[in-house]
C-alpha cells in the first residue's frame, strides 16, 4: 500500500477526524482545569502553614461552626422534604380544588433568595414589626418582658424561611418521579385493597426515593451556599465562619481551610446526588408514562386540608414577602430610586449577561466536543465542568482570589525585578475575577441546558449536512444553532438570574467600591435599613421570577402533553 | 461455494468499479463489527447490503461514508483511496450521498431549502434551476415551500432523496431508508425509487434487514451476518443456491431434509429420488441434508407421497401449507389457492427441484425455518 501513504501524503489531506477531534479535547480539557482552578487553589492553599489559626480554629470556634451547620442542614432537610413530598403527592396523586394550579404556583417561591426573605421576614416579625406592633395594640402589652414572641434572627428562624424557599428542589423532582411511576403498579395496589396511605408508604415512596434525594441535597447545596441569611440573622454557621477569619482576622490561608472543610460536606452532597441519580435510572425504566395516572377524589375535610397544605407553603413563601417588600419599596421609593441604585442595577445587569453569555459559549463548546469527539477523556472534563454548581459561593471567592492574587503578586514581582515597575492588582479585584466565579459556579446549568437539546437532534443529522459537503464547525452554526436556540436562550436566562442573586462571591471579589444590587441589599440590610434595601429585593425577587414561570410553563406543557397522548391511544 | 472471506465479491473484469472495499476491519464502540469484507460496486450498480440488525451492515455504510475508522483494509472511490487504518478523507469531501432511516431533514428549512443545502459551490441561478429540476424528478414541486413537519412520511422520504442526489453525488448510501413508512406505501415508494434509480444510472447502496427492500433494489445482494459477508449474489441466487445455512435460514421459508447421496447428481430421500444439475461437493454415501423450499412442492393427487395438513396460512393467490408425514417429516408446501385443504385432511404431493442445495447435517436437521 505505499501508493496509498504516498497519495495521501501528496494530497495533503486533512484526515478528517483526527486533527479536529484533538483540538475540540484539548479545549474541552483546558475549560475543565480552569474550572477546577478554584476548588484546587482552596486544598492547595489549606495546606499551606499559616501559623497557629488552624489550631486556634480546632481548639475554639471550629467545632461550633461545624455544629450549627450541621443544624441548619439537618433542619432545612427535614423541612424541604416534608414540604416538598406532600405537597407533590396531593397534586400529582389527588384531586382538590386548584390542583392545577397549585402545580405551578408551588414553584413560585424559587424566586426568593434566602437572604431577601430573611430581610423581609425581619421586617414583619421583629420587635418593632408590624405583628407585634399589633399583638401589643390588641393585648395593652407595653414591654417584651410581658410577652413571648419566636425570634426570627434565630437558627430556627433560617432553618425556616430556608426550608419554604428551598422546597420546590423537592417539589419539582418528586413530582417529575410521581408521574412516571408506572400507573399499572399503582393500579395494582389498589385493585389489591391499599388505601392512598398504603400506596403512598409502600409504592410511591420508595420508588421516588432517588429523585427525592437529589431534590434535598440539591436544597443542601443552597443552604450551604447561604451567606445572606446566616449572617443577617448571626448563625454561626461554616460561611458565616469563613467571612469572620478572612475579613475579621485577615487571614485567607484560614479561610482556604474553613473552605475545605466545606468542601467535604459538598462531596458528601454531590456523592449522595450522584448515587441517587444512578438508582433513578433503575427505578425509572419501566414506565408505561402516557396513561392518566388513577387519582384520589377528595372530599370534604381532606379536600379542605389538601387545599391547605399546598396554600401555606405559597403564603409563607412568596405571597407574604412579596407583599412586605411591595409596601417598603412603596413607601421609601424616594429615598430607594436614586443614580447609585440605577448604577448598581446596571452593574448586576451587565455582569451578569456577560457571564451567561459566556457560561452559554463554554457549554456549547463542551457539549459540542462531546458529540464531534465523545470519548472517556471529554466525558470526565464535561463532569468536572459541571462540579462548580455544589461549591458554596463564598469558598468559590476564595478559591479565584488565590490563584488571581498569586498570579499578580509574581507578575508583580517579576516586572519589578526586571524592569523596575510595579503592576499592581491585575487580575484580582477585578470585574474579570466576578465573571469568572459566575461561570464556573454556574455552568452547569447552561451545560445541563445546552447538552439536553443537542441530544434531541438526531446525529444522522450531522452525518446528512456532512455528506453535503460542511465541516463539523459550519454543521453547529447552520444548523444546530438554529435547532437549540430555544435551549440556549433558557440556559442564558437562567444563569443570568442566578448572577443576579448571587452574594458571596460577589462580596468577596467585587472591585473596590463597586456595587451590584444584590452586594446593595446586604450592606443596607447590614446597617439595618430594609426599607431602603427593599426596593434592591424586589427587583432581584422579580428578575427571578423569569425562570420560575418559564419553568412552570414546561410543567403544564408536559402536562398537556401527557393529555393529547391519552387522547391518542 | 464455500465462503472464503478474502473471495472478492462483484468484480467481473469488465465493468468500471466505483467502489472497492478491500478486507476492512471495523469496530463499533468496543466491539469488534466487521470482520474482512471485501466487496466491490461497478458504476451504475443498485446493490443491497441485507442482514439482521447488528450484523455490521450499518457500520459497512458508515465506513464507505466516511464516519468510521478502519482497523485494516482499505476503501477506494474511482481508484483513489479515501480510507485506510489512521486516515479518513472526509465525508464532506467524498462526493457521497446519503439518505437515513430518520430522513434527517433540517427541521428547520423548507423541502426546497434542504435540497438546496448540498449546492453551496453552484451559482444563486444554477441552484434554483438544479432544485426545481430535481424536486420535479420525486415529485414533490407542489410541496416545495413546506417545512419537513408538514410533509407526509413518504414526502418527506423523496426529499430525502432529492437532497442526497442533488449534488450529483458519485454513490448514494441508504440506510434502512424505507422502515419508518408504512407497509403499502414502502412497497411502493421502494420500487419507484429502484426504477427511478436505474433510470438514471445512479450507483447506489442500499442496507436493509427487510428482504422485500433487498430484492425490490438490489442487482446484487449481499447477505451478512455477525460482521461478515456470507453470500453476493443476484436476489434469485440467494433464493435458491444459498451458499451457507444462514442464508438459507435467512432468506425465505423452507426445510432441511435428510437425504443419502447416491450420485454426484442423485440423492436417496424418504420422498425418493432427487436429482439436481450440479455435481454435489460430498462423496456418494454420505448423509447430507437438502433444502427444500415451499414451492418446490408441488400438488399431486395421484402421488403416494401424502402429507396430512398440520396447519394453513392463506396469502392469496396461494396457500402455504405445514404438512406432516407419517415418518414425522414437517413439509412446507405452497400450492395454488383453489387447493383448498382443510386442516386434517391428507394431500398429494410431489417434489419438483431443480438445484440441489445440500448441507452437512446439523443438530437442527428437519427442522421448519421461516
Amino acid at each position: 500500500m505505499a501508493t496509498t501513504s504516498e497519495y495521501f501524503a501528496h494530497k495533503g489531506y486533512r484526515f478528517g477526524l483526527a486533527f479536529p477531534k484533538n483540538s475540540w479535547t484539548i479545549s474541552s480539557l483546558s475549560v475543565a482545569a480552569l474550572v477546577a482552578l478554584p476548588v484546587a487553589a482552596v486544598i492547595w492553599a489549606a495546606f499551606r502553614p499559616s501559623g497557629d489559626i488552624w489550631a486556634h480554629l480546632i481548639a475554639t470556634s471550629l467545632p461550633g461552626y461545624i455544629g450549627t451547620t450541621l443544624w441548619l442542614m439537618l433542619g432545612v432537610g427535614v423541612s424541604v422534604l416534608v414540604t416538598g413530598v406532600t405537597t407533590a403527592w396531593l397534586v400529582t396523586m389527588c384531586r382538590f380544588p386548584c390542583r392545577q394550579l397549585f402545580e405551578w404556583l408551588l414553584l413560585l417561591p424559587l424566586a426568593f433568595p434566602a437572604y431577601v426573605i430573611a430581610y423581609a421576614y425581619t421586617d414583619l416579625l421583629e420587635y418593632a414589626g408590624a405583628i407585634q406592633i399589633f399583638l401589643r395594640t390588641v393585648f395593652e402589652w407595653q414591654t417584651p418582658q410581658q410577652y413571648w414572641f419566636p425570634e426570627i434572627r434565630s437558627l430556627g428562624g433560617a432553618i425556616t424561611l430556608m426550608g419554604v424557599v428551598l422546597y420546590p428542589y423537592v417539589y419539582l423532582l418528586a413530582r417529575a418521579a410521581f408521574l412516571e411511576q408506572s400507573v399499572n403498579v399503582l393500579e395494582v395496589t389498589r385493585v389489591l385493597g391499599h388505601g392512598p396511605w398504603r400506596t403512598f408508604f409502600r409504592v410511591s415512596l420508595p420508588a421516588a426515593r432517588p429523585a427525592i434525594v437529589i431534590g434535598v441535597a440539591l436544597a443542601l447545596m443552597e443552604t450551604l451556599n447561604d451567606f445572606g441569611t446566616v449572617d443577617y440573622f448571626a448563625v454561626q454557621t461554616m460561611t458565616a465562619a469563613l467571612f469572620d477569619v478572612w475579613q475579621g482576622m485577615g487571614s485567607l490561608a484560614g479561610g482556604a481551610q474553613i473552605a475545605t472543610t466545606m468542601l467535604a460536606f459538598v462531596i458528601l452532597l454531590i456523592s449522595i446526588e450522584r448515587f441517587s441519580r444512578r438508582k433513578q435510572r433503575v427505578y425509572q425504566s419501566v414506565s408505561s408514562r402516557f396513561r392518566e395516572l388513577p387519582t384520589y377524589r377528595l372530599k370534604g375535610l381532606s379536600s379542605l386540608l389538601a387545599f391547605t397544605a399546598c396554600l401555606v407553603p405559597i403564603f409563607i413563601g412568596f405571597v407574604i414577602p412579596l407583599i412586605v417588600l411591595i409596601r417598603l419599596a412603596v413607601i421609601y421609593f424616594g429615598e430607594s430610586w436614586t443614580p447609585d441604585f440605577r448604577t448598581y442595577t446596571l452593574n448586576s445587569l451587565m455582569l451578569s449577561a456577560a457571564a451567561a453569555v459566556i457560561a452559554l459559549l463554554i457549554a456549547l463548546l463542551i457539549a459540542y466536543s462531546q458529540r464531534l469527539a465523545g470519548g472517556r477523556i471529554i466525558g470526565i472534563a464535561t463532569r468536572i465542568a459541571s462540579l462548580g454548581y455544589a461549591v458554596p459561593g463564598a469558598v468559590l471567592g476564595v478559591g479565584v482570589l488565590i490563584p488571581f492574587a498569586y498570579f499578580d503578586n509574581s507578575l508583580d514581582a517579576l516586572m519589578r525585578e526586571i524592569f523596575g515597575i510595579s503592576t499592581g492588582l491585575l487580575l484580582s479585584g477585578t470585574l474579570a475575577a466576578v465573571i469568572f466565579a459566575y461561570v464556573v459556579r454556574f455552568l452547569a446549568v447552561a451545560l445541563g441546558q445546552v447538552e439536553s437539546s443537542l441530544a434531541k437532534v438526531s446525529p444522522s443529522l450531522d452525518m446528512a449536512a456532512r455528506t453535503l459537503g460542511y465541516r463539523p464547525g459550519q454543521i453547529l452554526l447552520r444548523y444546530h444553532l438554529p435547532l437549540i436556540r430555544g435551549g440556549m436562550l433558557t440556559a442564558v436566562m437562567i444563569v443570568f438570574v442566578d448572577c443576579m442573586k448571587e452574594l458571596p462571591a460577589t462580596l468577596i471579589l467585587r472591585p473596590f467600591n463597586f456595587e451590584t444590587l444584590a452586594t446593595h441589599v446586604y450592606w443596607f440590610a447590614s446597617d439595618e435599613m430594609l426599607g431602603e434595601a427593599a426596593l434592591g429585593s424586589l427587583t432581584i425577587v422579580l428578575v427571578g421570577l423569569l425562570p420560575v414561570l418559564l419553568l412552570s410553563r414546561m410543567t403544564l406543557r408536559a402536562r398537556s402533553d401527557r393529555h393529547t397522548s391519552v387522547d391518542t391511544n | 461455494m464455500a465462503t472464503n472471506t478474502s473471495t472478492r465479491f462483484g468484480r467481473d473484469g469488465q465493468s468500471l468499479p466505483l467502489l472497492e472495499i478491500n478486507d476492512i476491519t471495523c469496530n463499533y464502540g468496543l466491539e469488534r463489527a466487521v470482520y474482512d469484507l471485501s466487496l466491490t460496486v461497478n458504476k451504475g450498480e443498485q446493490v443491497c447490503l441485507l442482514g439482521p440488525s447488528g450484523c455490521g451492515k450499518t457500520t459497512v455504510l458508515r465506513a464507505i461514508a466516511g464516519f468510521q475508522q478502519l482497523l485494516s483494509g482499505s476503501i477506494l472511490i474511482n481508484s483513489q483511496p479515501v480510507s485506510r487504518p489512521g486516515d479518513i478523507l472526509s465525508p464532506e469531501k467524498r462526493r457521497v450521498g446519503m439518505v437515513f432511516q430518520d430522513h434527517a431533514l433540517f427541521p428547520h428549512l423548507s423541502a426546497e431549502q434542504n435540497v438546496e443545502s448540498g449546492l453551496r459551490a453552484l451559482s444563486p441561478a444554477e441552484r434554483r434551476t438544479s432544485v426545481s429540476e430535481i424536486l420535479e424528478r420525486v415529485g414533490l414541486t407542489r410541496v416545495a415551500q413546506r417545512f419537513p413537519h408538514e410533509l407526509s412520511g413518504g414526502q418527506q422520504q423523496r426529499v430525502a432523496l432529492a437532497r442526497a442526489l442533488a449534488p450529483r453525488p458519485l454513490l448514494l448510501l441508504m440506510d434502512e431508508p424505507f422502515s419508518s413508512l408504512d407497509l403499502d406505501l414502502r412497497e411502493r415508494l421502494g420500487q419507484e425509487v429502484a426504477d427511478m434509480l436505474k433510470a438514471n444510472g445512479i450507483t447506489c447502496i442500499l442496507v436493509t434487514h427487510d428482504q422485500n427492500d433487498a430484492f425490490a433494489m438490489g442487482d446484487k445482494v449481499g447477505v451478512m451476518a455477525e460482521g461478515r459477508l456470507l453470500q453476493w449474489d443476484t436476489a434469485y441466487n440467494l433464493y435458491h443456491e444459498p451458499a451457507n445455512r444462514f442464508v438459507a435460514d435467512f432468506i425465505g421459508n423452507g426445510i432441511f431434509l435428510p437425504v443419502k447421496v447416491k450420485t454426484p447428481r442423485v440423492v436417496e430421500s424418504e420422498f425418493g429420488e432427487l436429482s439436481g444439475d450440479q455435481d454435489i461437493v460430498m462423496p456418494p454415501g454420505s448423509e447430507v441434508e437438502v433444502l427444500i423450499r415451499p414451492d418446490d412442492v408441488v400438488l399431486d393427487i395421484d402421488s403416494s407421497i401424502r402429507g396430512n395438513v398440520v396447519r394453513k396460512a392463506f396469502k392469496g393467490a396461494e396457500i402455504l401449507y405445514t404438512l406432516r408425514f407419517e415418518s414425522g417429516t414437517i413439509m412446507l408446501a405452497l400450492l395454488p389457492s383453489h387447493a383448498n385443504f382443510a386442516v386434517g385432511e391428507h394431500v398429494g404431493i410431489r417434489l419438483e427441484v431443480d438445484h440441489l442445495v445440500t448441507f452437512e447435517q446439523a443438530s437442527g436437521s428437519g427442522d421448519l425455518i421461516d
